[in-house]
């Protein structure tokens, strides 16, 4: 491996990216094992293993360079593997698929197409990454280098433009000049509340303090949103390097970086990423020379989403109850431990060594005339491809959700796209068209937050949507303020009522002004935009509470106390099968005579609706 | 370090080995009240849980009221006060999962092992809780146990899973 030496020079930079270049000269070709979380998930290891006896096999262990990379982005199609310089993508690997890979690509220098992409639309197998719809209309900033390079070699890293920014900012920059770059990028918060960046630095900078913090806030708690875990894995040293950049800029000489507990990962090549820094002398004192000090310590949360408020999250730093602060004052004035503290999020982190290296004026032609740069999204729920995908600010709705994430799947319809989390709304299907930019979302009641992109198909109930995210924020309220604690709870309650049928149409009024007061009297982000969800579901899907409340109905069929399943005289073949997977009994009959269920003892728990080959069965 | 995750009077470690793993820790966390989670994280991994007995260690190492402790431990979700499984089946409910059904395998399991969510079987061998997202939001519903994610489960899985860990 490499020998350790310390950075202190643009040449020193040069020197590293030198022997990287030189060591890898040998190789032929370069395979791209994804090793994020998620294909960790699906065995990527042991397809990995694999692939290097078979290299071994064919004696082609010194051509071929293996090469562990962070998250690519596409999970769902996981193991994946790419190979370089061919750009050839293949998925769903299996170890026992190796040898073919081996022999026939590299060997016999052909495709190997039954291991390629297949897209559903065509129907097609696509060898090249680019011509998968699902990179072609990505544009990635933040994770340009992730699924690209090598997350645990530094050196890589370096010979990619790695801590360029940093040296730039240094030696040829002033703080002041740094944060003006960044303000004139135009750069908002990635975290949630967008919050232009360059005004928290400026803050912090001109805050009086002897001691100054930068902290970097990892607890990606919203429940469907996963790149800052994604680019902490897979390109850790971008992270440190912004981080770097914002310690200079505020006047800090220590970092804390605050990741949930949930991600072992995320920590493991975290620290890893740190104390090569360190080695490099690229964390520590007198940093290329010049006068700036810097050091970053991990700290590890205990399972509290409040801990994403940045106060809730200073308060927790310091050992204590992640209950949040009065603001002002401001973390920026009055901080961590009483300092001076500027607080970002992964991914805004993520952008601050592009914009130092390429300049705000090339950052600003990405995005709308509002909202500069790319935003991540993280696609789940019903759609076709989910994963981690990054697009210019702006794109529509609908070319990330049919483009990029392959529209929803089984033939069903797209119904709403939910949008922030807890602290969000949704976006229904006649809005499909929306540009996904801060203002646009603020505007119709849901928010950009951290960019988890759930898809809900037809099927999903709205109401019982809105209940989930209560359930959520009623457990995770910290108890500190009386409007979220107890506020929400009533919010929940009132949905548990309407979803069980025994709502009135009073109770929607109540529902709706229950949640202005909770948002006006709350003491923080979570209790202030906990009722969101139900405001957001309210406003474009009103029919359906009222559906619940009028005519007890499901529309979409959830709701279990509103459903209930029949048998058609006329559909059924008497076949028996529904009596026999029913676990109660309650379903009787002779063969070859139609069925009855006996409403009484059903349990609505669906095996015999998706049992029966006649559909015979029907939720009503 | 190794999750230690049996009850210590069964355990072959003595208490007084335990107790020397703790005061390492405190050391090493200088017994700052800032490190007090660090602290109560690598705690719960050298006893499996956070005994009562422990805390008041903890409170008069640290020169800190037990209720203030007490507070921390109770406040963050992944602190246990009581003895654990041999297993920690950790079941996603984030949104992406429940959508796709995580409710459902969450009580297959549950009605698998006859416990209520939160609580431990009697032969000491799973432990079932919720969890807020782990962020396998591509791989849902997911599941977690004793830390390796398992994806795209469904209730006929459950069954086959469970058999796997003894």
């Amino acid at each position: 491996m490499s020998q350790t030496i310390a950075i202190k020079s643009y040449e020193d930079l040069l020197n590293v990216k030198e022997r990287y270049i030189n060591r890898h000269k040998q190789y032929e070709y370069t395979i791209l094992v994804c090793s994020g979380a998620s294909c960790i998930s699906s065995n990527c290891l042991n397809v990995k293993n694999a692939l290097e006896a078979e290299l071994e096999k064919a004696g082609m262990r010194d051509k071929v360079l293996l090469k562990q990379t962070g998250c690519v982005g596409f999970c769902d199609v996981g193991p994946i593997v790419i190979v370089e310089p061919d750009g050839v993508f293949y998925c769903k690997l299996k170890p026992e698929d190796m040898e073919m890979l081996v022999q026939r690509h590299l060997v016999g220098k052909e495709i190997v197409e039954e291991l390629c992409f297949l897209d559903n639309k065509s129907g097609e197998r696509v060898p090249y990454v680019r011509d998968i719809d699902f990179f072609k209309e990505q544009l990635k900033i933040v994770f340009a280098k992730c699924g690209v390079i090598d997350y645990s070699d530094i050196d890589e890293y370096i010979a990619t433009d790695g801590y360029k920014a940093i040296y730039k900012a240094l030696t040829e920059m002033t703080p002041d000049e740094v944060i003006e770059e960044v303000g004139k990028a135009g750069l908002r918060g990635r975290g949630g509340g967008g919050f232009p960046t360059a005004f928290k630095w400026r803050a912090a900078r001109q805050a009086q303090g002897d001691q100054k913090y930068v902290i970097c806030n990892a607890d990606e708690g919203d429940p469907g949103a996963f790149m800052d875990r994604s680019l902490l894995e897979g390109d850790p040293h971008a992270v440190i390097e912004g981080i770097m950049i914002a310690g200079y800029a505020v006047g800090a000489d220590k970092c804390i970086v605050y990741v949930r507990a949930e991600y072992p990962l995320a920590v493991e090549r975290l620290t890893a990423a740190i104390e090569k820094a360190r080695e490099y002398g690229l964390l520590g004192e007198n940093i290329f020379n010049t006068a700036f000090n810097y050091d970053i310590e991990i700290r590890i949360g205990a399972g509290a989403f409040v801990c994403g408020e940045e106060t809730a999250l200073i308060n927790s730093v310091e050992g204590k109850r992640g209950e949040p602060r009065q603001k002002p004052p401001y973390p920026a004035e009055a901080g961590l431990f009483g300092k001076p503290t500027v607080i970002n999020n992964v991914e805004t982190f993520g952008n601050i060594a592009p914009i130092i290296l390429k300049g705000s004026e090339w950052f600003a032609k990405v995005g709308t005339e509002k909202s500069n740069g790319t935003k991540v999204f993280a696609l789940a729920g019903d759609i076709s491809n989910t994963g981690i995908v990054e697009v210019p600010i702006g794109t529509p709705l609908r070319k990330v959700v049919e483009n990029i994430g392959g529209g929803v799947p089984n033939k069903k319809a797209f119904k709403a796209a939910q949008i922030g989390g807890p602290s969000g709304g949704c976006i229904p299907s006649e809005l499909f068209e929306i540009p996904l930019d801060y203002n646009n979302l603020t505007e119709i009641g849901a928010m950009m937050g951290s960019g988890g992109l759930i898809v809900l198909d037809e099927n999903t109930c709205m109401v019982d949507i809105a209940k989930f995210f209560l359930e959520f924020t009623v457990d995770e309220s910290c108890g500190k303020c009386t409007p979220c604690r107890v506020g929400t709870r009533r919010l929940y309650e009132l949905l548990e009522k309407i979803t069980e049928g025994k709502g009135t149409m009073e109770d929607i009024d109540k529902l709706e002004e229950l949640c202005y007061h909770i948002k006006e009297n709350s003491l923080c982000g979570l209790g202030q935009s906990a009722p969101n969800p139900v405001l957001s579901t309210l406003k474009f899907f009103r029919d359906e509470y009222v559906a619940h409340v009028d005519k007890k109905q499901c529309p979409a069929g959830i709701c279990k106390s509103l459903l209930s399943y029949v048998i058609l005289e006329d559909k059924c073949t008497g076949c028996t099968l529904c009596s026999r997977v029913c676990p109660v009994g309650c379903i009787s009959g002779s063969v070859k005579q139609p069925h009855k269920i006996n409403q009484d003892v059903c349990i609505k728990c669906g095996a015999c609706f998706e049992r029966c080959k006649f559909s015979a069965i029907v939720r009503k | 370090m190794k999750e230690v995750r049996e009850c210590c009077c069964h355990h072959p470690e003595t208490k007084e080995e335990l107790y020397e793993a703790l005061n390492q820790v405190l050391d090493k966390y200088e017994r700052k009240e800032s490190n007090l989670i660090q602290i109560l994280h690598m705690t719960q991994a050298i006893f499996g849980y956070l005994p009562e007995d422990v805390l008041k260690y903890i409170a008069e190492e640290m020169d800190l009221p037990l209720s203030k402790i007490f507070g921390v431990v109770t406040f963050y979700s992944l602190f246990s006060t009581q003895p654990k499984g041999r297993h920690t089946i950790q079941v996603c409910m984030g949104t992406a999962c429940y959508v796709k059904g995580a409710d459902k395998v969450l009580n297959e399991i549950l009605d698998k092992l006859g416990i209520k969510l939160g609580e431990t079987t009697k032969d000491g061998r799973f432990s079932v809780q919720v969890m807020r997202c782990i962020g396998a939001c591509g791989l849902a519903p997911a599941i977690s146990i004793d830390g390796d994610i398992l994806k795209h489960v469904t209730v006929n899985m459950v069954d086959d899973i469970l058999k796997r860990y003894e």
